[in-house]
C-alpha cells in the first residue's frame, strides 16, 4: 500500500468529476436548494392544518372558539354545514372538522355537559395526533376563559411546566434541515463511489489498473477518499451556509466533532457503495439495488420517524446501517451539544460497519471483474 | 427506390467544415461523389473520414457548409426522413450498433421492422441474407458472443435488409481476421453484382483493400488530397503501390522521409525465456476459450499472435498478466509463476488491452502523468519521461485534448505510450494497431523493433495484419482456443507452399474449419437474385405503430435477457413496501423517561405511576440531581425527565400551588410534540382525579370533546402508510428504468440506430415506454395484492378507479424517466438525477407525510403540480375512504395530462442527430 498511489488515483477521480457538469450541478443542488426548500416546506410540526367548523350553536362562545384557531398552526377555519363535512373530509380538503352542537353555550351554562365532536382524518398521521391535542387544548382554554365553568379554578392547584430542551419551540425546521443534509450525505457517497467503479468496469479501465502495481485496496481507497472528500466539503459548506446561515438553525455542539463523525460515516457509506457495485453487474442493476438500499436507509434510520416506535426486529436490523448511528450521533452533537464521551459508541459502530463493507468489497473485487 | 432515375451524384459536399470544440475534423471540404460506384475513403486516422461519413449518413448535425445526399439537402429534416430508408450506415467499431444480448435473428428482425417491413417479407429477407453472409447456423447466438468478423457480417446483414441505395461502411474490416475479411469483401462484391446501382462508401485503413475500390478519396488533416481511380492515383504519383502513392500525396515532410522498417536480425539465447506458457487452459462454464496453449518466448523476441477474433488470444494474454486465473496449466514470467499479488512483476510488464481503456475524463497529459505516478516513477523524472514519450509517439499537439475527441489511431498511440511509461521489460500488446493507418503502424513497428533490439524488451503482440506478422521473429497461429502452429513467418509460409503469409494462414484456418468454409464460399456466389428485390412498400409515415412495436419488443427482449434487472424491477417494490410499511410508524411508543422525585411521598409516586403505567413510557432509574439529568438528556437516553418539587404532597393537601417540571428532548420535534401531548393529557387526568378525590364530583369537567378518528379508527400506521407508499414505489422504479433504457443506449453507442433509421422521436420514446409501462402496471397489481392480502389493509372504494389511476400514474412515471433521459447523457447522471427528482418530491411534497395543503413556498408549489399528490388522493381515497369515481374524478385529470405532456416535452428535447 502506498499513499502516493492512493493520492494520485483519487486526484484522477476528482478530475473525472470535474468533467461531469451535470453531476456537479446535482451535488450542489442536493446540498443547497434541496436542503433549503425541504426545511422551509414544513417549518412547524403542526403547520397550516386545514380545519373546518360546523357551528350549529352560533352563540358568542361558539364564535369565540371558531376565532381561536390561528396561523401558523391552523389555516383560517372554514365555516361549513353538516352536509358538507363528509364530502370535504373525503376529498382530503380538511384534516379536522369540529362540530359544535346546537345550544352548546346554554347547555354548558346549565351544567348539562354538552359534547363537541371532533372529526379527524386519521390517514394523515402526522397532523392527526398532535393536531387533535392542540384542538382539545384550544377549546378547553376558550371554554375556560369564557368563565362558564366555576370548577375550573378549583383544581388541585398543581401546574405543569413543560420545557422542550435543545429546541425550545419545537421548530421542525431545525430537525428537517440537518436530517436532509444527512440523507444527502448518504445518498451521494453511495452513488458517487458505486457508479465510479461500475463505470470503470464498463469502460474496461479497471482491468488496466489491475495489471499495474496496484492492489484492489489502493483502488478502492482512492475512490473512497476522493468522493468522500467531495461530500465532506459540500456537507460542511451546506451546514455553514445553508443551515446556520440562511435557515438560522443554531448548532449547539462542536461542528468539528460532527465533521469527524461525518467522515467516518462516509467511509462506511462509500464502502457500501463499492460493495453494491461489486454485486451489481451493470449500471441499471446498480440503479435498482440503489433504490432497494437507499429508501430503507432513509426511512428506517430514524431520520423520518423515531427509531423507538419501529418494530424490535427492524430496530435490530437497522443497527447494521451506518445511517442509524450517524443520525444518533448527529442529533446528540448538533442539538444536545454532546461530546465525544457521549457519542464514542457511534464512532465505533460506524468504523466497524465501514470495515465490514470494505473487507467484503475487497474479497469480491477481483471476482466481480471476470 | 426513391426515383426511377438514379441521380448522378450519391453525395455532394460544399465547403463543409466540422469541429469538435477547438479540434477541426473537416476543413472546407468540397467533394462530388459519383453514384453507383464503390468509393473508398483512405487516409490516416483522425483526418475526418468518420465525420465525413456520419455527415453523409445524416447521423450528425451539419455545422457549416452544405451536404446534399441522394438529391436533397441533409440539413432539412424532411429530406432526411425521406432518404434515410435509402441509406444504410454501419458505424466504426465492431458491432457498435448491435444489441449484444439479442440473438443474431432478433437483431436483424429489429432492423427490418424499423423499416416497416411485414413479418413474412422480413423473415424471407433475413433468412436469405443470413445465408448469404454465412450466419445461417448462428441465428440464436447472442450478438455479443459472436466473433468480430461475424459481428461485422451481421452488421452488414442488418444494413442491407432494407435495400439501401447508399451503403456507408466506416472501417468495416478493422479488427477482423483475414479469412473473415476476405469473406466480407466477397459479400460486398456479390451484393454489387445483384444491385449494380447501389453506391457503396467505405472508409478503410487497409491500403491493400483500397485497391479493390473504383474511386478513391484521399484525405489528410480534414482536407481532400486527391480523388480518382486507384490507377489515377498511382499514375499521378508514379508509385507502385497505393501505400506508397498515399505517402507521396501527403504534404508532410516527415512522412515523405518514411521508410519501411527493416526486418529484425535473429539471435536468441535458448535458455533465457521471458514468457513461458505450459498447457494453459481457460474454461468459462462449459466453453473452453483457450485449450492447452504452450509456447516459450525469448528475452528480446518479438512474438506475434495471430488468429480470428474470439479465438482466445485476449484470454491468453489476460492469463499471462494475471488478470484471469488459468483453469489449468502454468504461465511463467521471468521464470516465476504468474501471481496477481506480485507487485514487482507487474512493474516489469506493460500491457495494452484491445479496447481503449484509458480514462476518457483525463487529458492525454493527465493520463500519462497518472500512469507514471502509479508505476512509481521518481517525480522529478516524470516530466522528462512524458515529453520523451509524447515526442516519440507524436502526441505533442494533443497533450491537452481529451481521448474521446481523438481518432482511434492516436488513441492507440497514447495507449502504447502509457504501456511504455515505466520502461517495462515485457510488453504485452493486444491488437495495438487495429484501426491505425499504415504510416502510424510503420512508426509503431520502428519503435517496437528498437525496443526489442536495443533494450532487449520482450514483445508479445497480437495482430491481424499479415505484413506485421512478417516482421515478428516468430508467430503463433491460433484458432478456437488451439495453437495451430508456432514458427518463424518464413517457415510457416514454406510449410504450406504459400506465396504469402495470408494465404498460409487462410490455408491453416480452412484445414481447421474444414468443409464449412467451402460451403460458405459457394453460397456467397450463388445468392438468388430475386430475393434481394427492392422493398415494395417503403412507406413514409409520421407515426407508424409498427416501429413503436419494434422498439418495444426489442426493449422487452433485452429486459428478459437480464433476469436480475427484471426480477429486481418486479419484486423490488414489494420488498420496499414491506420495509416502509412496517418501518414507518407514527405511533410514538416505548419512550424513555426518568424522575427526579424530591418529594418521595405516596402522592408523588402515584403521579409517576400514571406515567410509568402507560404503554407509551418506559421508566428508567431515577435521576440523582440536575447534573445527572443534564448528562442523561444530552446522551439521548432520556426522552422525558420529570421533576417533582419537595413538599409536593403537602402543598396539594394544603391546596396551595405547586409546579411539576418536565423536560422533553426536543431534538426530534415531532416526537417531542407527541410526548408533550401525552404528558399534558396524563397530568390533566391525574389532577382531575385528585380534584375529585379532594372536592367530589362537582369538580368534573362540564363539557367533553369526543374525538372520532375517521377512515382509520385504530389510528394504525399501516393503514395510513400503505396506500401512500404505493404512489412512491410506482414512481421510483419505473422512472429509473425508463431513464436508464435511453441513456444506456447513448452511452454504449447503439443510439446511432435511432439517428439513422426512419423512426421518429415520438415512436422511439413510446416504444421505450411501453415495456416499462407494462412492468409498472404489473408492479401496481402486485403492490395492491400485497396491501390487501398480506398487510390486510381494507380496500373500501372503487377498484376500477384505482386501477385506472394506477395505469395513468405509471404512464406518468415512465414518461418522467424518459424526460430525464432526453437531456442527460451518462448513466450516472441519469441515476442520480432521477433519484433526486423523484424521491424528494414524492416523499416530502406529495402528501405522503404532511398534507399538501399545509405546505408553503416552493414545496407547496411542487406539491400542487407533482402528479404523485393526485395519485395519493386517489390511493388513500379508494383504500380508506370508500370513495368512488365520482368522488375523486377531479384528481384523475392531472394524471391524465401528466404522462402525454412529459412525453411531448421529452420528444421536443431529444436529439435526432449527434453533435
Amino acid at each position: 500500500m502506498r499513499f502516493g498511489t492512493i493520492f494520485h488515483l483519487g486526484v484522477k477521480e476528482l478530475r473525472g468529476l470535474l468533467r461531469e457538469p451535470a453531476l456537479i450541478a446535482f451535488i450542489l443542488y442536493a446540498f443547497t436548494i434541496a436542503v433549503y426548500t425541504e426545511a422551509k416546506a414544513v417549518p412547524e410540526t403542526l403547520n397550516n392544518a386545514p380545519i373546518a367548523i360546523v357551528d350549529e350553536d352560533n352563540s358568542p362562545l361558539s364564535r369565540r372558539i371558531a376565532d381561536s384557531f390561528l396561523p401558523p398552526y391552523f389555516k383560517p377555519p372554514i365555516m361549513i354545514s353538516t352536509a358538507e363535512m363528509d364530502a370535504r373530509m373525503d376529498a382530503g380538503t380538511d384534516t379536522f372538522a369540529l362540530d359544535i352542537p346546537p345550544n352548546f353555550q346554554s347547555d354548558l351554562i346549565a351544567g348539562k355537559a354538552p359534547v363537541i365532536q371532533l372529526n379527524v382524518d386519521a390517514t394523515r398521521m402526522t397532523q392527526a395526533f398532535s393536531g387533535s391535542g392542540y384542538i382539545q387544548n384550544i377549546v378547553a382554554t376558550e371554554v375556560g376563559e369564557f368563565g362558564a365553568t366555576d370548577a375550573a379554578g378549583a383544581g388541585s392547584g398543581v401546574g405543569l411546566t413543560l420545557r422542550a430542551r435543545f429546541n425550545p419551540e419545537l421548530n421542525q425546521m431545525w430537525f428537517a434541515s440537518v436530517m436532509n443534509v444527512i440523507t444527502n450525505v448518504t445518498m451521494l457517497s453511495i452513488i458517487l463511489t458505486g457508479t465510479a467503479l461500475i463505470r470503470e468496469r464498463e469502460h474496461g479501465t479497471v482491468e488496466h489498473l489491475l495489471v499495474m502495481p496496484l492492489t484492489p485496496f489502493e483502488i478502492m481507497a482512492a475512490k473512497v477518499w476522493s468522493m468522500g472528500l467531495v461530500v465532506l466539503v459540500t456537507t460542511f459548506l451546506s451546514l455553514i451556509v445553508v443551515v446556520q446561515g440562511l435557515l438560522q438553525v443554531p448548532i449547539e455542539g462542536s461542528l468539528a466533532l460532527f465533521m469527524a463523525g461525518a467522515a467516518v460515516h462516509l467511509l462506511a457509506t462509500s464502502a457500501m457503495g463499492i460493495a453494491l457495485a461489486t454485486i451489481a453487474g451493470t449500471m441499471p442493476q446498480f440503479g435498482l439495488l440503489l433504490m432497494l438500499v437507499l429508501l430503507p436507509l432513509q426511512i428506517l434510520s430514524g431520520a423520518t420517524t423515531p427509531r423507538e416506535s419501529m418494530p424490535e426486529i427492524i430496530q435490530t436490523i437497522m443497527l447494521a446501517a451506518p445511517n442509524t448511528h450517524f443520525i444518533l450521533l448527529a442529533q446528540a452533537i448538533l442539538y444536545r451539544g454532546a461530546g465525544l464521551s457521549v457519542v464514542w459508541p457511534q464512532f465505533v459502530w460506524l468504523a466497524a460497519i465501514a470495515l465490514i463493507f470494505f473487507v467484503f468489497s475487497l474479497r469480491s473485487f477481483r471476482r466481480s471483474l471476470v | 427506390m426513391l426515383d426511377p432515375a438514379q441521380p448522378v451524384h450519391a453525395a455532394r459536399l460544399k465547403t463543409v467544415r466540422h469541429a469538435y470544440g477547438k479540434r477541426v475534423a473537416l476543413n472546407d471540404v468540397t467533394l462530388d461523389i459519383p453514384a453507383g460506384r464503390m468509393i473508398g475513403f483512405i487516409g490516416p486516422d483522425g483526418v475526418g473520414k468518420s465525420t465525413l461519413l456520419s455527415l453523409i449518413a445524416g447521423a450528425r448535425v451539419i455545422q457549416t457548409g452544405d451536404v446534399e445526399v441522394l438529391g436533397g439537402d441533409m440539413r432539412s429534416s424532411s429530406h432526411r426522413s425521406h432518404v434515410c430508408p435509402a441509406i444504410a450506415y454501419m458505424p466504426q467499431g465492431l458491432g457498435k450498433n448491435l444489441y449484444p444480448t439479442l440473438s443474431v435473428f432478433e437483431n436483424a428482425d429489429f432492423f427490418g421492422s424499423l423499416f416497416g417491413q411485414g413479418r413474412e417479407e422480413r423473415q424471407r429477407r433475413i433468412h436469405s441474407l443470413l445465408k448469404l453472409t454465412g450466419l445461417s447456423g448462428f441465428e440464436d447466438r447472442p450478438a455479443g458472443k459472436l466473433s468480430g468478423g461475424m459481428k461485422q457480417k451481421l452488421g452488414l446483414c442488418c444494413a442491407l435488409l432494407h435495400d439501401p441505395d447508399l451503403l456507408i461502411l466506416d472501417e468495416p474490416t478493422t479488427g477482423v481476421d483475414p479469412l473473415s475479411r476476405r469473406q466480407f469483401w466477397h459479400l460486398i462484391d456479390s451484393i454489387r453484382r445483384e444491385r449494380p446501382n447501389i453506391s457503396v462508401m467505405v472508409a478503410t485503413a487497409y491500403m491493400e483493400e483500397a485497391a479493390r475500390f473504383e474511386w478513391l478519396v484521399a484525405l489528410d488533416s480534414g482536407k481532400v488530397l486527391a480523388t480518382g481511380t486507384p490507377a489515377d492515383l498511382l499514375a499521378k504519383t508514379g508509385a507502385s503501390t497505393l501505400d506508397e502513392a498515399f505517402i507521396a500525396l501527403m504534404p508532410d515532410q516527415d512522412h515523405q522521409k518514411h521508410r519501411p522498417p527493416p526486418s529484425p536480425a535473429l539471435s536468441f539465447d535458448d535458455t533465457d525465456f521471458a514468457i513461458e506458457a505450459d498447457g494453459l487452459t481457460m474454461r468459462f462454464g462449459n466453453f473452453t476459450a483457450v485449450d492447452n496453449a504452450s509456447f516459450r518466448i525469448h528475452r528480446g523476441e518479438i512474438f506475434g499472435f495471430l488468429g480470428s477474433n474470439g479465438c482466445g488470444k485476449t484470454t491468453t494474454m489476460k492469463m499471462l498478466t494475471g488478470l484471469l486465473p488459468a483453469s489449468s496449466g502454468t504461465a511463467r514470467l521471468f521464470g516465476k509463476p504468474v501471481d496477481p499479488r506480485d507487485m514487482e512483476i507487474r512493474r516489469r510488464v506493460g500491457y495494452m488491452s484491445q479496447a481503449f481503456s484509458l480514462y476518457t475524463e483525463l487529458t492525454v497529459r493527465q493520463n500519462l502523468e497518472l500512469h507514471a505516478r502509479l508505476f512509481r516513477l521518481a517525480p522529478s523524472a516524470i516530466p522528462a519521461r512524458i515529453l520523451e514519450l509524447a515526442r516519440r509517439f507524436q502526441l505533442l499537439d494533443v497533450m491537452e485534448a481529451l481521448p474521446d475527441a481523438l481518432p482511434l489511431g492516436i488513441r492507440q498511440r497514447l495507449s502504447l505510450a502509457v504501456a511504455l511509461v515505466h520502461s517495462p521489460e515485457i510488453l504485452i500488446l493486444d491488437e495495438p494497431t487495429s484501426g491505425v493507418d499504415p504510416i502510424a503502424r510503420d512508426q509503431l513497428w520502428e519503435l517496437l523493433i528498437e525496443l526489442s533490439r536495443k533494450e532487449k524488451v520482450t514483445i508479445f503482440i497480437s495482430t491481424h495484419f499479415m505484413n506485421e506478422a512478417e516482421r515478428c521473429d516468430r508467430i503463433s497461429l491460433m484458432h478456437a482456443g488451439h495453437v495451430l502452429v508456432t514458427d518463424t513467418p518464413a517457415a510457416i509460409r514454406e510449410s504450406r507452399n504459400a506465396a504469402t503469409l495470408e494465404d498460409a494462414f487462410i490455408g491453416y484456418l480452412e484445414d481447421e474449419i474444414g468443409a464449412q468454409a467451402q460451403d460458405e464460399a459457394e453460397v456467397t456466389l450463388e445468392a438468388p437474385a430475386q430475393q434481394l428485390s427492392p422493398a415494395d412498400a417503403r412507406r413514409r409515415r409520421l407515426f407508424d405503430p409498427r416501429r413503436v412495436w419494434s422498439f418495444s419488443r426489442r426493449e422487452t427482449l433485452e429486459l428478459r435477457r437480464d433476469p436480475i434487472r427484471a426480477t429486481l424491477a418486479l419484486v423490488g417494490s414489494v420488498i420496499l413496501m414491506f420495509v416502509i410499511g412496517y418501518g414507518i410508524n407514527m405511533d410514538v411508543e416505548a419512550l424513555t423517561f426518568a424522575v427526579l422525585d424530591r418529594d418521595n411521598t405516596s402522592t408523588s409516586r402515584d403521579y409517576v405511576a400514571d406515567i410509568s403505567g402507560s404503554r407509551y413510557f418506559i421508566e428508567q432509574p431515577p435521576i440523582q440531581d440536575y447534573a445527572d439529568l443534564d448528562r442523561r438528556m444530552r446522551e439521548g437516553s432520556l426522552s422525558l425527565a420529570v421533576e417533582i418539587p419537595p413538599g409536593f404532597a403537602e402543598r396539594i393537601a394544603r391546596g396551595s400551588n405547586v409546579e411539576v417540571g418536565a423536560w422533553i428532548d426536543g431534538a426530534m420535534p415531532q416526537r417531542a410534540e407527541t410526548i408533550r401531548g401525552y404528558v399534558q393529557g396524563m397530568h390533566a387526568s391525574w389532577t382531575a382525579r385528585q380534584a375529585r378525590a379532594l372536592y367530589g364530583d362537582a369538580a368534573a369537567a362540564s363539557f367533553a370533546i369526543e374525538t372520532r378518528f375517521r377512515y382509520n379508527p385504530g389510528i394504525e400506521s399501516l393503514i395510513a402508510m400503505v396506500p401512500a407508499v404505493i404512489p412512491l414505489l410506482l414512481l421510483l422504479i419505473p422512472a429509473i428504468l425508463a431513464a436508464l433504457s435511453v441513456v444506456r443506449e447513448k452511452e454504449l453507442g447503439s443510439i446511432i440506430n435511432f439517428y439513422v433509421t426512419p423512426v421518429t422521436r415520438l415512436e422511439f420514446l413510446l416504444g421505450k415506454q411501453a415495456p416499462y409501462l407494462a412492468l409498472g402496471v404489473a408492479n401496481a397489481v402486485l403492490l395492491w395484492l400485497f396491501a390487501v392480502f398480506v398487510f390486510q389493509v381494507p380496500f373500501t372504494g372503487s377498484l376500477p378507479t384505482f386501477a385506472l389511476a394506477a395505469v395513468l400514474y405509471v404512464a406518468f412515471s415512465t414518461a418522467f424517466g424518459l424526460l430525464v433521459s432526453s437531456f442527460l447523457s451518462s448513466q450516472i447522471a441519469a441515476i442520480f438525477g432521477t433519484t433526486m427528482m423523484t424521491i424528494i418530491p414524492a416523499t416530502q411534497f406529495s402528501g405522503m407525510m404532511d398534507p399538501v395543503s399545509s405546505l408553503q413556498g416552493f414545496g407547496a408549489w411542487i406539491g400542487a403540480i407533482y402528479p404523485t399528490t393526485y395519485f395519493n388522493i386517489i390511493s388513500r381515497g379508494t383504500f380508506s375512504k370508500a370513495l368512488t369515481f365520482d368522488d375523486v374524478g377531479g384528481a384523475l385529470l392531472p394524471l391524465l395530462i401528466a404522462g402525454p405532456l412529459l412525453i411531448a416535452i421529452a420528444a421536443r428535447l431529444l436529439k435526432k442527430q449527434a453533435r
